[in-house]
């Protein structure tokens, strides 16, 4: 089931979310149900056949051909309409050597297509083949059903903030009719109907007013706590944490780096040579999608609380290719190029530096350790505070393994005998200076 | 005798001057510019603003400041969409290439950030050296307001396409008719490009080319000419010599390209092998100031001198005069003579006659030091060719002119008749990277790439080549001139391909041109050699005598450190950079001696604040006058004598802040830096100098520097108690006679864990360049302030080259010692400044490991770094500068304002293509805060880093500052003493090492050694 779900392209899962997942597994039964009405109904076509012809197809033909669109080579649907089956074999086969035979056709497709050779399969058999050429005659096995029920099974999402004010609210309804209705209850017992709680205030006030001692401790008391909150207050000035911008092209980081688990490095791959992790350059985004113009069916993503699915994410995909100039049509770079102007999240002050390299090489953190769940996050927020207290609270804490690496060989022996430990802190080996990072 | 010395900077110091003596006493010559926003007193009471309204505005401002600073700002970042695969961002890149500006030639290294070159190195692969200028020259890629952007024809913008086909047809035209056309260009010392001159005047044979140098050598070239038959200057191998005698050459500075490393590389005290110099000059030059031995000499008798010398050494009997200094001669020739080969003569005039006879003097020693076969190739402009270029135009002789990168209205003596000449003509091309005067009369004017931006090649010295290879894609409509001149030519090659071809097939001897590109030079081995002509030398002499006039004033043309030729004029690192010997930045002047001052009436006064004035004078030199020329009264200049630097005084296209000075270009007739007949007039008005010298006085502290004799390093102990000439300070302790640095106040960190950074700084072989000055504000984005804040004391340099005069004699004793009497022993001590010697002494933060201004600064700013650092954190310094106040060294700045982004500093940080060339790894510094030197905190970390990416300890000798990496003479070593391996371990333990006022118990990072000074007239 779940494959006939999946995809257009030749990647893992790129579709399904995990939470869709799940929903799907608990809606399993009814779509097994489902789907066999389905079989019973598209009773022509060999779904065995089709599914084997697929999964090749995926694995060796999907980087090159699409079923309805040309890509590095032609498209392929109902290929076999247009050419003989024993063509077919023979060029999938071995093309170079069935071109070397002579064939005019085949001579003229490779031409066609600027003279890119394409990879030899002589360990396809010939069932294998027919089972692709089936697959590119029957296509896709459309499942309305199976459609409906991914389209329809609910996103789960954070309870919005209106919601939890209504509940506040009406705890505190609640809290109110509850002390009226304890008095109504009490009057009703007979209790007499003084202003009791009332005057037992009004008489700590007086109290409190004829204390001089009192008095000056809740002055006091209230500085105290006002300069606490103010305090806190200023400290959050520029502490940008949470800083969450719209971007100008709605990449997702859930899709690529969670769903797809790409590594973060294939795409800032300056974090281990650089002071910078790098925003990729969008040539780098071209690697794969040169071949990916579309998401697949159900792809969704979630930005400031909407959800949008594929006929906003290919537009976004389209951004891309303009910025880098790629013709969809004849596949090919223009030459006109418009820089994707990306708004940082994280923005470190000027008077501190800060390495990637140190970091992410030497030190071999992960990402997350300061840019936290990024792969579940479809638009990119500031996760850690990125305060100087914040850096130093983990310099401090953090005991460094060495091992491995000669450069610190001999200054560790030397540390571990000053401070009388097994494994320094990043603190004791100089990492608390001021200079190390303000200069 | 170092003890007994007595330093002082400026004479008004030497005269105990109240003023300076006040000065003494104030950390900063000048209180908080408070008048600036508060007015004056008067203004201050006849406001209406009472006390209530101002605070309500302080209320207010600081209430809105704080709204607005809870909003960051939305930053946009904007990666390449189409990276190029060498470049990763943050991390920087090097390429190796050459610097060829017609006045400076050297291989460089240059470092890219993101594809902008942002400093330039010595190559020193390629025993490549760097002055100030060449430092800087990465500044003026960026100067967005002197170059040329777009081609242009009169006033109107031209397509580069459209300029070629119409010049084009004017040249064919011109060819036709065959009227003479000239190719006018500086020293270009280029092979391949020499080839492409030959093949464009194959193509229009009515074409000639003539090279005009602003600062020409024709005297050297045509001597050398007439005795080698090859027009080039001879190398000098210094670091062979035994006997240096050098009458006016200042080799140091920019005589025949400057010989600073290997002068240095032969006067290594501690190995025992140590030239003798004696200098023979008028202005105190910088090579003057390094000699062992200087002897002031007005131009007319350096002159009769050399003659002498010549006589004495040959035995031959040439016509000359007698001199006040013909003792002297006598000696020096005996030197020479025990010298033998390793004794070598040079002369500074540019005269043909005398450099004949300073080569005859070579060549009767058989010098080694002289290289005449392996020839420099870095001046070939022939004034005789210039002149009559100039007349040929006015008589209509020639039709035609194409300049390259020259400014001849500017820098040509007789402007006028050139100007009258390029208006006679049918066709004038500009070729020129910067928007000058010259370039504006012409009737094309096409814009010249910067050699960051091209390709080249260098031949620098016979069989040294270096390429030249663009490190930015142009950042205008350029193009270069081989480019240019092969379209010209019909040649669709693309230059690229040219040279590439060139070298294969001429230079590189099959070697790879990948590796060679990647080197940045190539040597081949030169064997031809020349034989030298037979020349009369007495009718040589004799004219020479007959065109010396020795007259009552006598004007010695000069180049100074920071300008030079004057071509980087409008770039404000150098404009900022302070004279080596006077101090004084932002300005040219008329160096006067003493006793001329005293009869004309001039002097320099010092003002309160720190500042020195200056009176003017007109001076006529031949019928010319230049009015109102700054005096500067210089200790050291000889009687009778005046110095004026070239380079100052352009206006043409400069920002308003640089047309400073005046331009001297008018006296240097027929290209002679000396000249006759001279009167000076002093005028009414005063002055404003901005220099330095006066700002940071000693107080009193005059073991500030040690100096010894090469006998005593090599023969006395250095600590000896009473001939000892590195003795360590002695301190009372618990009533026992100790070392000073045992005692102390603080308890001792213990510096032994990981790396420890020193600093060792040699001030033998120190010789003042400045080169040091120019790297620090390149690599730590240090703000140029002006000429006013530099006067009133706001300079900004980390590093400073700190001059020190002393005299040799102070005591009646040691002047009746060195045999002194009557007369003579009565002027020597009359007069102390008439002839001082100088020591020069860089001056950075020191890193003390107990640093007095860690202690006292309230918000613990600055801090030491276990690495032996004093670490400054801008963003904690709340600006109280206590901590310059307690800085003995004086080298803290304050940021007395924004000099980013500020109009009031339109210097390079408030520009968009000057910003460029700021280092993104050191943060800008904004108002209020203390900056200082950091040791280059920011190379020490990158290089430790690369080691732990690699997993591999830190090699020996791998640590580098920006000042120790563009050190031309290994007087600056930086490393870590915890690597015994690295040379500053040994040098810190050196018997020379000394600590500057090592008495007040800081225990400095930066370690010195004793200046050395050869007195053996051996």
């Amino acid at each position: 089931m779940k494959d006939t779900k999946t995809i257009v392209c030749n990647m893992k899962s790129v579709a399904l979310h995990h939470r869709l997942t799940t929903v799907l597994l608990k809606s399993f039964t009814i779509l097994l149900l489902l789907s066999i009405n389905f079989s019973a109904q598209a009773q022509d076509i060999d779904e065995a056949r089709q599914k084997e012809g697929k999964k090749i197809f995926k694995s060796l033909c999907a980087a090159c051909h699409k079923l309805d669109k040309k890509l590095v080579g032609p498209a392929l649907g109902k290929i076999e309409e247009r050419r003989e089956n024993d063509w077919l074999k023979s060029w999938i086969k071995d093309n170079a050597a069935f071109r070397k035979s002579g064939d005019a056709d085949a001579n003229a497709i490779f031409d066609e297509y600027g003279g890119a050779s394409m990879t030899a399969f002589p360990q396809l058999t010939d069932t294998d083949i027919d089972n692709i050429l089936y697959y590119t005659t029957v296509g896709e096995i459309k499942k309305a059903t199976a459609n409906n029920a991914g389209g329809e099974a609910p996103v789960k999402k954070e309870a919005p903030k209106w919601l939890i004010y209504i509940l506040a609210a009406a705890i505190i309804t609640a809290f109110l009719i509850i002390i009226s209705l304890l008095k109504v209850i009490g009057e009703l017992k007979g209790a007499p109907e003084n202003e009791g709680g009332l005057s037992n205030l009004s008489g700590i006030w007086k109290a409190i007013n004829e204390n001089t001692f009192l008095k000056v401790l809740g002055v006091i008391f209230g500085l105290l706590v006002s300069a606490y909150f103010t305090f806190g207050t200023l400290f959050q000035v520029g502490v940008d944490q949470g800083y969450q911008p719209i971007q100008p092209i709605s990449f997702s980081h859930k899709i690529h780096a969670g769903d797809n688990k790409i590594d973060c490095q294939y795409c800032h791959s300056s974090a281990k040579h650089s002071k910078t992790s790098g925003i990729p350059s969008v040539n780098v985004c071209m690697n794969c999608h040169k071949n990916i113009s579309e998401v697949a069916e159900d792809t969704k993503i979630e930005l400031d609380g909407v959800t949008y699915g594929k006929d906003y994410l290919d537009k976004e995909i389209k951004k891309v290719y303009n910025a880098v100039g790629w013709d969809e049509e004849t596949l090919k770079y223009t030459g006109e190029i418009k820089p994707v102007k990306w708004i940082r999240v994280h923005n470190l002050q000027d008077f501190v530096y800060y390495n990637h390299s140190q970091h992410v090489t030497v030190a071999g953190l992960k990402c997350q350790k300061c840019h936290g769940p990024v792969e579940e996050m479809d638009e990119v927020y500031q996760y850690s505070p990125l305060t100087m207290g914040w850096c130093i609270d983990c310099h401090k804490a953090t005991k460094v393994d060495l091992k491995g690496n000669d450069y610190y060989k001999k200054i560790h022996e030397q540390l571990s005998k000053k401070y009388g430990v097994d494994k320094v802190t990043i603190a004791q080996l100089g990492g608390k200076e001021c200079g190390k990072c303000h200069y | 005798m170092a003890e007994d010395k007595k330093y002082w900077q400026s004479v008004e110091e030497l005269k105990g001057s109240s003023v300076v003596e006040a000065l003494s006493k104030k950390e900063f010559v000048n209180e908080i510019p408070t008048d600036a926003f508060l007015g004056d007193k008067e203004t201050l009471e006849n406001s209406s603003t009472s006390r209530r309204d101002f605070l309500k505005y302080v209320g207010f401002s600081t209430a809105a400041a704080s709204l607005a600073a809870c909003e960051g700002s939305v930053r946009k970042s904007i990666p390449y969409v189409i990276k190029p695969d060498d470049i990763t961002v943050g991390v920087a890149d090097w390429y190796a290439t050459t610097v060829a500006d017609g006045f400076d030639f050297a291989n460089v290294l240059v470092k890219t950030r993101e594809g902008r070159p942002i400093l330039v190195m010595p190559n020193k692969e390629a025993s490549g050296a760097t002055n100030a200028r060449v430092q800087a020259s990465v500044l003026s890629l960026y100067d967005s307001q002197l170059r040329v952007k777009e081609p242009s024809k009169g006033d109107s913008e031209i397509l580069w396409a459209d300029a070629d086909k119409e010049i084009g047809t004017k040249l064919e035209e011109l060819k036709t008719a065959n009227k003479p056309v000239v190719l006018l260009t500086g020293t270009l010392a280029s092979p391949s490009t020499d080839k492409i001159i030959a093949e464009f005047i194959a193509k229009y044979p009515n074409i000639k080319h003539v090279v005009y140098d602003a600062i020409s050598e024709s005297g050297t070239l045509d001597a050398f000419e007439a005795m080698y038959g090859k027009r080039a200057l001879p190398n000098y191998h210094f670091d062979k010599a035994g006997v240096i005698v050098s009458f006016g050459a200042d080799f140091l500075g920019d005589w025949q390209g400057g010989f600073g490393k290997s002068y240095a590389a032969g006067r290594k005290a501690s190995e025992g092998k140590m030239s003798y110099h004696v200098q023979f000059e008028a202005n105190m030059s910088l090579t003057g100031a390094n000699a062992d031995k200087r002897i002031n000499a007005k131009p007319s008798e350096q002159v009769f001198g050399l003659l002498n010398l010549y006589n004495a050494i040959t035995g031959a009997n040439v016509p000359s005069k007698a001199t006040s200094f013909d003792a002297e001669i006598k000696k020096v020739a005996a030197s020479l003579q025990k010298a033998g080969t390793k004794g070598v003569v040079v002369a500074g005039i540019n005269d043909k006659n005398a450099q004949l006879i300073a080569l005859a003097i070579n060549k009767a020693l058989n010098s080694e030091v002289i290289d005449v076969n392996n020839t420099l190739n870095i001046r070939k402009g022939n004034d005789a060719e210039v002149a009559q270029l100039v007349a040929d135009m006015n008589a209509g002789k020639v039709n035609g002119l194409i300049t390259f990168n020259v400014n001849p209205l500017y820098s040509l003596a007789n402007a006028a008749a050139y100007k009258s000449g390029i208006e006679k003509l049918e066709l004038s091309v500009a070729m020129t990277e910067q928007n000058d005067m010259s370039a504006n009369e012409m009737q094309y004017m096409l814009p010249m790439s910067h050699f960051l931006e091209s390709w080249g090649d260098v031949l620098i010295s016979e069989g040294n080549y270096g390429l030249m290879q663009p490190t930015i894609q142009p950042l205008f409509n350029t193009r270069q001139l081989q480019d240019v001149l092969l379209t010209w030519t019909g040649n669709t090659t693309k230059y690229y391909d040219y040279i590439k071809e060139f070298w294969s097939a001429e230079v590189l001897e099959g070697a790879s041109w990948n590796k060679t590109l990647h080197d940045g030079f190539f040597t081949k081995e030169n064997t031809a050699t020349v034989t030298a002509n037979d020349i009369s030398m007495s009718e040589v002499a004799t004219t020479l005598v007959a065109s010396t006039k020795p007259s009552q004033y006598e004007l010695n043309l000069y180049t100074s450190t920071a300008l030079g030729d004057g071509k980087l004029a409008n770039n404000p690192w150098l404009q900022e950079l302070p004279d080596p010997i006077t101090r004084a930045a932002w300005d040219n002047y008329l160096t006067v001696s003493m006793a001329d001052a005293a009869e004309l009436g001039f002097s320099n006064p010092v003002k309160d604040n720190g500042a020195i004035n200056g009176n003017y004078a007109n001076v006529t030199v031949n019928g010319v006058t230049i009015e109102d020329i700054p005096v500067m009264v210089q200790p050291g200049q000889a009687k009778g004598s005046v110095g004026l630097a070239l380079g100052y005084g352009r206006f043409y296209g400069l920002k308003d802040e640089m047309y400073v000075g005046v331009n001297a270009y008018p006296f240097l007739m027929d290209g002679n830096n000396v000249q006759y007949n001279v009167s000076i007039e002093k005028t009414s008005g005063m002055h404003k100098f901005a220099c330095t010298q006066v700002q940071s006085t000693i107080a009193g502290r005059h073991e500030i520097l040690k100096e010894a004799t090469l006998a005593q390093v090599l023969h006395k102990d250095p600590k000896d108690h009473k001939n000892g000439w590195n003795k360590p300070v002695i301190v009372s302790y618990d009533h026992n006679e100790v070392e000073g640095q045992t005692v102390d106040l603080w308890a001792e960190h213990n510096r032994e864990i990981g790396h420890h950074f020193n600093l060792s700084i040699d001030l033998t072989s120190c010789t003042g360049c400045g080169a040091c000055v120019v790297a620090c504000h390149a690599e730590n984005n240090v703000p140029v302030v002006g000429k006013h804040e530099v006067r009133v004391g706001r300079d900004m340099h980390w590093l400073r080259i700190d001059r020190y005069y002393s005299s040799k004699v102070n005591k009646r004793e040691d002047a009746v010692a060195q045999g002194l009497s009557g007369g003579d022993l009565f002027e020597v001590l009359e007069n102390p400044a008439e002839n001082p010697t100088v020591a020069f002494q860089p001056m950075m933060c020191q890193h003390c490991n107990h640093a007095p201004c860690e202690t006292v600064c309230p918000v613990a700013a600055t801090s030491h770094g276990r690495q032996g650092q004093n670490q400054m954190a801008y963003n904690r310094c709340v600006g109280t500068r206590y901590c310059a106040n307690n800085c003995p060294y004086r080298v803290r700045r304050f940021n007395w304002f924004n000099y980013s982004n500020n109009e009031e500093f339109d210097f390079n940080m408030n520009n968009d293509y000057g910003k460029m060339v700021l280092n993104p790894d050191v943060v800008v510094r904004s108002r209020g805060v203390m900056e200082k030197c950091s040791m280059c905190i920011q190379m020490t970390q990158a290089t430790i880093l690369e080691a732990k990416k690699q997993g591999s300890a830190v090699k020996a000798n791998e640590f580098e500052t920006a000042c120790s990496s563009a050190c031309s003479t290994g007087a600056m070593v930086f490393g870590d003493i915890n690597n015994k391996e690295d040379e500053v371990a040994k040098l810190k333990e050196d018997k020379r090492a000394f600590y500057v006022l090592d008495a007040v118990g800081t225990k400095p990072n930066v370690v010195y050694q004793v200046k050395v000074t050869n007195t053996n007239e051996a």
